[in-house]
């Protein structure tokens, strides 16, 4: 099996091969229309922080962090095989970690938010890798408890604030540097996961999801590929909460609160699962639907369970996969 | 014909509940050999490939692959030492291309040492060893998904998988179950080459005809004990392989 000796042989076929990857390079039309979505929805994150006032600022501060937990669900459920129904677990931990060295050691947030992040993550993994010996749906149920676990430890101990949580940390500087810092870091975090997928390593873990026996008779370890994708998910969300404990400048139990873990789900399932960007999409949807119902007070939830059943009832694939199914179809009446 | 000692395999057991699938057995395997595994469903043949590779552990008993244990290990570091296997169920990653499913096994520790940095390009690699195991007859194989491939293209999938570690010796699950006359005439020069390569081949198998051309030894299995062992002509003349494989003693 001397491989090695033959492949100077057919190095033109690999050409091609690669070449089916970007078969947009045929034209500069048909590069257009691939970019054109892509460059649509950055300058759209781009601008958006222009053209809104205060408060609706806020709430696009909140859609992209439920965007960027979106992103961290679809990542481990559709590429690790790994369903985590306690994404709240990495912002309290992000949010915790650098809420705690702000206030009691009064460290800059420039360290603050980027230690945190590896250190939240580096955590949650922990914690997530000690159920990894779990599957499917159980590996799901505990992970849901993680966070619920974690809110007792924090009051029972009267830890870290307990109960009321530590205020006056410091803020952000400004309203740009809060804005553009979170779309930044949406940004890199959806272009990055996009491009990882298509690397060996996304390769792998596509693989494990399809079948992880014959990965590992392929002589892989797929625990450290499943550690890797969890530290990956849980620097995402981790990030969210250190950014999120200096926005607010306060740090809470409500970081660990359900809605971090469920809003995003919903979001996967409404903007398409499986496609890291229809997440995205189905956060900003979502959060902004969920404060304009505010008027309808506690009818709000109920209008807005509607609105997501309707969207798993008519269009289960979901906004992003429906909408791509119609951008690459061509449609045309003709006469029988 | 055939070289070294390189597998030893020592009063092997292993039961699930009471049922004893393992019950002691023990035999060698040389460089460069064909052996062919036989036996009745539910002997054990399939259970021996899992103890073997590490997907189920030994109750008891001892495997030594190029002089080192290897019983109790995990899957993943048995197939590192070159110890590769196909599945009874094919198992490709379906939702990728086909020469994508390659990717897998080249990006093993066990490739990256070998080619030392010499990597090259994996995609085409992939593409090699798929020709060389028989997608070149239509050149848009290799790209299509692997969930669309027809069985007989799967099965040299596997086959692929294994030939992409390197491997020392390939277990192969019923690589001809399933596949017409044609297709395992195909198949036989691939599995030649394979051994004219130096690869030591173990064969589970039930077509016996197609398995006979290529082993030149023939362990038979059954609940779980080997009942015999040695060139294909004397073992299926033996008397308890008769009544245990090929049915009752009067049947002529």
């Amino acid at each position: 099996m001397e491989m090695s000796e033959r492949r100077k042989k057919r190095l033109d076929r690999s050409i091609t091969v690669r070449s089916r990857g970007l078969y947009a390079l045929s034209s500069w039309r048909e590069m257009t229309f691939l970019l054109l979505p892509r460059v649509a929805l950055v300058a759209l994150l781009c601008a958006l922080p222009l053209m809104l006032d205060m408060y609706w600022q806020r709430v696009f501060c909140a859609a992209a962090t439920y965007a960027m937990l979106a992103l961290a669900f679809d990542f481990l459920a559709q590429y690790a095989g790994l369903v985590c129904l306690g994404l709240s677990m990495f912002i309290g931990l992000g949010g915790y970690v650098s809420g705690s060295l702000n206030h009691y050691w009064g460290w800059p947030i420039w360290v603050t938010i980027p230690l945190a992040s590896v250190t939240g993550a580096a955590l949650g993994t922990l914690a997530l890798v000690l159920c990894l010996r779990l599957r499917g749906v159980y590996f799901a149920i505990v992970s849901f408890m993680l966070p619920l676990f974690l809110v007792s430890f924090i009051v029972a101990t009267s830890i870290l604030g307990s109960t009321e949580g530590i205020s006056s940390l410091d803020y952000l500087p400004n309203i740009w540097v809060e804005q553009y810092l979170l779309v930044g870091a949406l940004l890199v975090a959806l272009f990055g996961l996009r491009r990882l997928m298509t690397e060996d390593f996304g390769i792998i873990l596509q693989a494990v999801k399809d079948n992880d026996q014959a990965v590992k008779a392929s002589g892989i370890d797929i625990t450290a590929y499943k550690i890797k994708a969890l530290f990956l998910a849980a620097l995402i969300g981790s990030f969210c909460g250190a950014y999120l404990s200096h926005l607010y400048g306060w740090l809470g139990l409500s970081m660990f609160a359900m809605d971090f873990s469920i809003l995003p789900i919903a979001a996967t399932v409404m903007g398409g699962m499986g496609t890291l960007a229809g997440p995205v999409i189905g956060a900003f949807v979502l959060t902004p639907l969920s404060e304009a119902l505010r008027g309808f007070g506690q009818l709000r939830v109920v209008l807005y369970s509607l609105i997501l059943l309707a969207f798993i009832l008519y269009k289960p694939e979901g906004i992003l996969n429906y909408l791509e199914r119609k951008y690459f179809q061509f449609e045309r009446w003709e006469k029988v | 014909m055939t070289g070294e000692r390189i597998l030893e395999v020592t009063n092997l057991w292993k039961s699930f509940g009471g049922v004893h699938a393992m019950s002691g057995v023990s035999f060698d395997l040389h460089k460069g050999e064909v052996v062919g595994i036989i036996g009745p469903n539910g002997a054990g043949k399939t259970t021996l490939v899992n103890l073997l590779t590490g997907f189920v552990k030994p109750d008891d008993g001892r495997i030594t692959f190029m002089g080192e244990r290897i019983d109790g290990l995990p899957p993943h570091k048995i197939a590192l030492r070159g110890l590769a296997r196909t599945f009874q169920v094919m198992r490709p990653f379906h939702t990728m291309a086909a020469y994508k499913n390659l990717i897998v096994p080249l990006n093993s520790p066990r490739v990256r040492k070998t080619r030392s940095g010499a990597l090259g390009d994996l995609d085409s690699v992939a593409i090699d060893i798929l020709e060389e195991i028989g997608f070149e007859r239509d050149a848009r194989v290799p790209y299509k998904t692997a969930g669309s491939l027809p069985l007989g293209y799967l099965k040299r999938l596997e086959l692929a998988r294994c030939l992409a570690l390197q491997p020392v010796i390939v277990l192969c699950d019923e690589v001809f179950s399933g596949m017409s006359m044609s297709e395992i005439a195909s198949m036989l020069p691939l599995l030649e080459k394979m051994q004219m390569n130096g690869i030591t081949l173990m064969m589970v198998e039930h077509r016996l005809r197609e398995l006979f051309k290529l082993a030149g030894r023939v362990m038979v299995i059954n609940f779980g004990e080997k009942i015999a062992d040695g060139p294909p002509a004397e073992v299926m003349e033996d008397p308890a392989v008769k009544k245990a494989y090929m049915g009752a003693e009067d049947r002529k």
